[in-house]
């Protein structure tokens, strides 16, 4: 090696004004810095996840594609009543992909802190990037997915609806869920590492507390359903049936019965962002103390 | 360099962290503990106030846990301070190791992409970098490897590489020094010096005393997380030493014990006065005294030291005259000597090297102890391993042409 030293590319000038250094925080470093690196992260670690297999993209597809194969089986097959609910493969598809972006961003996102250790004890790093760039890569998976599942619905022989247009409210609404539930969680397992072995329970638990596999239609007159529509998903999902899938399905406000009951299920999604957006700016300072 | 202007300037920094007396990480045992857990509170710093000029090279030193990597923390954003404040004007390079923020899943070129970024930097301008940071690397040729695959001295490079090839203005470096191969640290004591010289701030944390006063400026004294000193880096590396030895009065001795016929039982330094001395400064007289044991008889003994500097270079090397020397050593019978050493010996760590041999013979080793004892000579740096009276004499002559 040689010993002299070449003068860094001085790409920006000095400014000699005192500025106050204010601590770790959830976005420290400035905001362009923020999106620059939560995008780079979230590329790579996509990237990443396709090489090194000799069929990359599609082992993303393979998981949910089984689940469904399976599960289409169980519910056409042997319960049966898959057979009642119009296009219910595609349904089925359609839901399991788009809740995939919910299970394996959430999934990915609370042990995400914990692992990135070196980076949040060793440097000055926005922590919010970390369980963000988690649910960008379920995003962009979903994303990939979501065009096979096109393909396969336009196949099946569901018409093109105006109605599809609004699949981007439906995927921002999950998506935002997705990172709320993120936040909270990866701040949360800093404290209390059990918080990732019960979120792998309670992320199963939602799964059927959801209507994915079977339409909430299904639960009338029961309980169950009150419980349901508690859950916010419920309500996206239902309405992703109506505006994709199948137009004669009820929609969210008809299966909540009116817009009023509609009411805990959206406090409960408003707060959820809240806290999660609250607990993680709250804990964020501290994490690479709790390490 | 206090004409400088101010860079860093922090006021009454304050850090204390509540240790659990046992650590609550799960719900269940938050649950069921009913009464608050008991805490220690260990205070890591208390009122810390100190400024750092541009283009300063500022050495931070203590003991373990007097709060030194807490208060690099502190400046870098990786903890809050509880109270106080720190105000700093430049880019501060987000780093405080080597390598921290590399993914070894990732090549080379996608890595320094990603570490610009963390610098702060767009982009485009990160993978401008990547020519500078690998020339100097000299990791070219690897530009598409997976960081996993690099062998450790590779990584070293490649960090320290993006490191210095960064446009941060302000360095926060903890114990770098003690990383990589002799070669180098000799290529990080190269960037170091000119560093020093340059328009970059440098906050170094370390141990080492010969590296502060090497390269620093100034330097500052933490002990229980209070400043105690601040000022020339040479007087602070003195109290810094004292500090140390004061609750660690022995340390050093190291023989081969059990199997050699002579053993070193005890090796010190004086000082002009006939008193120990675990330090001394530059120029000032130099004595090393060793006290031995004979384990057994052994014939036509000779005794060898040498003073070796940090880079394992022998400075001196001497041994008890011929004439002196007795015939044999009985079993049980003990040894002393007393050398006094004129001492030429730069600022630096030494370590103290014994020889024993029989039969004045240098080939028939009865110990070899590459480590009895460990000094600081400190003082102000100058070129070379030891230093010599010199006289220069300079003229300038009128040139024909005028």
């Amino acid at each position: 090696m040689n010993a002299e030293v070449q003068t860094p590319p001085q790409v920006r000038p000095q400014s000699l004004e005192l500025r106050e250094v204010r601590g770790p925080s959830a976005t420290g470093g400035g905001n362009r810095r923020f999106f620059e690196l939560l995008w780079l992260i979230s590329a790579t670690e996509f990237k990443k996840s396709f090489h090194g297999t000799a069929f990359g993209y599609i082992w993303s597809l393979v998981r949910p594609l089984m689940l469904f194969a399976v599960l289409l089986v169980v519910f056409t097959r042997i319960v049966r009543f898959g057979s009642e609910v119009p296009n219910y493969p595609v349904l089925l598809l359609f839901n399991l992909v788009v809740f995939g972006l919910f299970q394996e961003g959430t999934g990915a996102a609370v042990g995400s802190v914990l692992a990135q250790e070196g980076i949040v004890r060793k440097t000055q790093f926005p922590r919010l990037v970390i369980p963000l760039s988690s649910v960008m890569v379920a995003l962009f998976t979903m994303g990939l997915n979501l065009i096979a599942v096109f393909v396969f619905i336009l196949f099946y022989g569901v018409d093109p609806m105006w109605t599809w247009l609004l699949l981007p409210v439906i995927l921002l609404l999950v998506f935002v869920l997705t990172c709320a539930v993120s936040l909270l969680l990866s701040a949360l397992n800093v404290r209390f590492r059990d918080i990732a072995i019960i979120w792998t329970v309670a992320a199963t638990v939602l799964m059927y507390g959801t209507p994915i596999i079977y339409p909430i239609t299904f639960l009338e007159g029961s309980f169950l359903k009150d419980i349901l529509l508690g859950n916010p998903l419920t309500l996206i999902f239902e309405q992703a049936r109506a505006w994709i899938i199948d137009p004669t399905a009820p929609g969210a406000v008809s299966v909540a019965g009116g817009w009023l009951n509609m009411l805990p299920a959206a406090a409960i999604y408003v707060l959820t962002c809240v806290l999660g957006v609250w607990v993680f700016k709250r804990e964020a300072p501290k994490i690479a103390e709790r390490l | 360099m206090s004409a400088q202007p101010v860079v860093i300037e922090a006021r009454g920094i304050e850090k204390s962290f509540r240790l659990p007396v046992n650590k609550i990480s799960s719900l269940k045992e938050q649950i069921t503990t009913f009464s608050r857990p008991d805490y220690r509170e260990l205070h890591a710093l208390r009122d810390v106030s100190f400024d750092v000029h541009r283009g300063e090279f500022f050495g931070i030193v203590g003991r373990n846990g007097s709060g030194k990597s807490t208060l690099l923390k502190v400046l870098a954003s990786i903890y809050a301070a509880d109270s106080g404040r720190v105000r700093m004007a430049g880019r501060l390079a987000p780093f405080i190791e080597l390598g921290v923020g590399f993914n070894p899943e990732l090549t080379a070129r996608e890595n320094v992409e990603l570490n610009g970024v963390m610098m702060g930097l767009e982009r485009r301008q990160a993978r401008s970098r990547l020519g500078a940071v690998l020339e100097f690397a000299e990791l070219e040729e690897f530009v598409d490897m997976k960081l996993k695959n690099y062998s450790s001295g590779m990584l070293v490079r490649l960090a320290f590489s993006v490191m210095i090839q960064s446009d941060a203005e302000i360095l926060l470096i903890d114990e770098v020094l003690a990383v990589g191969d002799a070669a180098f640290q000799q290529k990080c004591a190269d960037v170091f010096h000119e560093m020093r010289d340059s328009e970059r701030t440098v906050i170094l944390v370390t141990h080492d005393m010969s590296a502060v006063e090497h390269y620093c400026h100034r330097a500052m004294l933490l002990h229980d997380g209070e400043l105690r000193a601040i000022g020339d880096p040479g007087e602070v590396a003195r109290k810094y030493l004292r500090l140390n030895f004061e609750s660690a009065p022995s340390s050093g001795v190291d023989s081969l014990g059990e199997v050699a016929d002579i053993v070193v039982e005890d090796a010190w330094l004086e000082d002009g006065d006939g008193q120990r001395a675990t330090n001394v400064e530059k120029g000032e007289e130099l004595h090393f005294c060793a006290e031995l044991e004979a384990k057994r008889d052994v014939e036509g003994p000779t005794f060898g030291f040498t003073f070796a500097n940090p880079d394992g270079v022998e400075v001196i090397g001497f041994g008890v005259p011929l004439e002196d020397l007795p015939e044999r050593v009985g079993a049980g019978q003990r040894i002393q000597i007393r050398s006094k050493v004129e001492n030429r010996l730069a600022p630096g760590r030494y370590v103290v090297r014994c020889w024993i041999h029989r039969n004045r013979n240098i080939s028939d080793i009865v110990l070899y102890s590459p480590h009895i004892l460990d000094f600081v000579v400190f003082g102000k740096d100058e070129a070379g391993v030891a230093f010599f009276e010199t006289e220069v004499e300079f003229e300038l002559k009128r040139g024909e042409s005028q």
